[in-house]
């Protein structure tokens, strides 16, 4: 009784044990790489606080140090304004952000699965694409004024751009075995498109989507620069005028902090989501 | 030569031809094939590289129109696929980011079957190919044969009439080939499904069949149909057996000591 049990479990695992491919616990082979560069993490970031003392001290006029730009980040964390601006930058930048990618994914979806609409869309993208976003400011601000729609208007640029090229490459590169596959199961176009193209192509379009929040993230910055009344750019440019270095500092450090939160809160849910891919 | 086939053929290819542009010049994949496969029959399709087997193939399943010619199912000319005619690829193409169960319940879905109806067959095929306990699995967690057998579950869940199969045990090793064969002669046995089956491999093509088609390359045509006389269920025993040694010898004479395209013109 017991042999002819554990004859019936044997195939699975004499598989498994063929291929080396067994059902591996998951986590395991990633918490490994974390805990072997957490430790470089740590001593990268000390170093660069050293570099950053050490240049102070040498002297450059005007350069300040670590313990400066900490006490004016605490004022301005006091006072409100960072917080507010902070605040500023991120409304802009989800805004258009998400209005972009609105936009993108159903137009990357019509151009990859209908060849007319991708010959009437590529070329203008292709060509927008090669125009930073930045480049269209003076244009949006004279056409649309200097309230937030300029501001708003680029970020959507920016997003729509390397949102809408990923997915219509995750479109073109789906595997066409898994469109027979479900072809011959009895799928039509809908439900080839609903059951296998989107969640085929859901990994490129978050990449595009990680990649259109750097993006917008540096356009925002850059356009409060040019024209804004509160924001993490406008606080610089205010600061720039009174050759206040440490708000400069804030503003820099505070602007890096965001954008890495931002691109690991979209790299955890792209992990989530794709969980499925097998990954090298 | 041709066999003796009893009623009307389940499958008919009537003067396929197909041809693919290759390099500015065309590739006779297929020219005026002509094939009557039986209800319940077993068929084998080998040949060398570039006979057209996967073009025959993808001809029966409708995923291929034929420049020429047309394939009839129960009579009726094929034009794109249908559920009725399960197909099983090489590369098992899987659904990734599904389940083992819900790749399984695929096929159901679309034929509109409710929840708890999908889940019961659903189970039953994950339970014939011996996956019950990967049924909620990701495909990237399995084997390259329990991949295969998911799969097959997933061709059988829809209750197709024939089965078309494109070198499926192609990526595996030795003995899960073995494994699957059997596997898959037990089944066909107890369910006489028609079955066409695309392989390289002549020990297979000859251990799985009724009979076993040869094809030539360049333009790909059938070459010689060989009938296989052993006895079902094929054992151990069989393969070892004289006979199974004297019928795959035949095989593999006509699939390697082809007359090359030269020869043939010269002649």
């Amino acid at each position: 009784m017991a042999t002819v049990r554990k004859d019936a479990a044997a195939p699975a695992a004499r598989e498994a044990a063929v291929t080396g491919k067994g059902p591996v616990p998951p986590g395991k082979a990633r918490s490994r790489t974390k805990r072997s560069t957490l430790p470089l993490t740590i001593g990268s970031g000390l170093l660069g606080l050293l570099i950053w003392v050490v240049l102070a001290n040498i002297g450059i006029q005007g350069f300040p140090g670590p313990l400066e730009v900490a006490e004016r980040a605490v004022t301005s964390i006091g006072d409100g304004t960072l917080l507010g601006d902070a605040l500023a930058s991120l409304r802009r930048v989800l805004t258009g952000f998400v209005l972009g990618v609105a936009l993108a994914v159903p137009v990357g979806f019509l151009m990859g699965w209908y060849p007319v609409i991708r010959g009437l869309i590529e070329p203008w993208l292709q060509f927008f694409r090669m125009v930073p976003p930045l480049a269209i400011i003076p244009l949006a601000i004279v056409l649309m004024g200097i309230d937030e729609t300029p501001k708003i208007f680029v970020i959507f640029l920016a997003s729509f751009l390397s949102s809408v090229v990923s997915t219509f490459q995750g479109v073109v590169s789906v595997d066409s075995t898994l469109i027979n596959a479900a072809r011959v199961l009895g799928a039509k176009d809908r439900t080839v498109f609903t059951g296998v193209v989107v969640p085929a192509s859901t990994p490129f379009i978050l990449v595009g989507m990680r990649i259109g929040l750097g993006a917008s993230w540096a356009t925002v910055v850059a356009a409060e620069l040019i024209a804004a009344q509160e924001g993490l750019g406008y606080r610089m440019q205010q600061a720039q005028l009174y050759y206040d270095l440490p708000t400069i500092f804030v503003q820099l450090i505070v602007i890096g902090l965001i954008g890495l939160i931002m691109d690991r809160a979209l790299l955890l849910a792209e992990r989530r989501l794709t969980n499925w891919q097998e990954r090298r | 030569m041709s066999p003796v086939v009893s009623g009307a053929p389940k499958i008919e290819f009537r003067d396929v031809s197909h041809s693919f542009a290759l390099g500015g010049g065309e590739f006779a994949a297929l020219d005026r094939v002509n094939l009557d496969i039986a209800d319940g029959e077993f068929v084998t399709v080998v040949g060398p590289s570039g006979c057209g087997k996967s073009t025959l193939m993808n001809v029966a399943a409708g995923l291929l129109e034929p420049d020429a010619g047309e394939v009839l199912v129960d009579g009726e000319p094929v034009h794109g696929p249908s559920p009725q005619r399960g197909v099983i690829f090489q590369q098992y193409a899987l659904f990734p980011w599904m389940s083992v169960r819900k790749n399984v319940e695929f096929g159901l879905k679309i034929a509109g079957v409710g929840a708890a109806e999908r889940r019961r067959r659903a189970e039953r095929f994950i339970d014939m190919v011996g996956l019950t306990d990967f049924a909620d699995a990701l495909p990237k967690t399995l084997s390259g044969g329990m991949k295969q057998r998911c799969a097959i579950a997933r061709a059988y869940a829809v209750d197709p009439t024939i089965l078309l199969m494109d070198e499926p045990f192609g990526a595996l090793d030795a003995l899960t080939r073995v494994q699957l064969q059997d596997r898959l002669l037990d089944t066909w046995s107890r369910e006489r499904r028609t079955v066409l089956f695309i392989t390289h491999d002549v020990d297979e093509a000859v251990y799985l069949a009724n009979r076993v088609i040869v094809m030539a390359a360049r333009p790909g045509r059938v070459h010689r149909v060989i009938d296989v006389d052993l006895p079902y269920p094929r054992t151990e025993e069989i393969r070892l057996s004289p006979e199974f040694a004297e019928l795959r010898r035949e095989v593999w004479h006509s699939v390697y000591h082809q007359p090359t395209p030269m020869e043939r013109t010269s002649s």
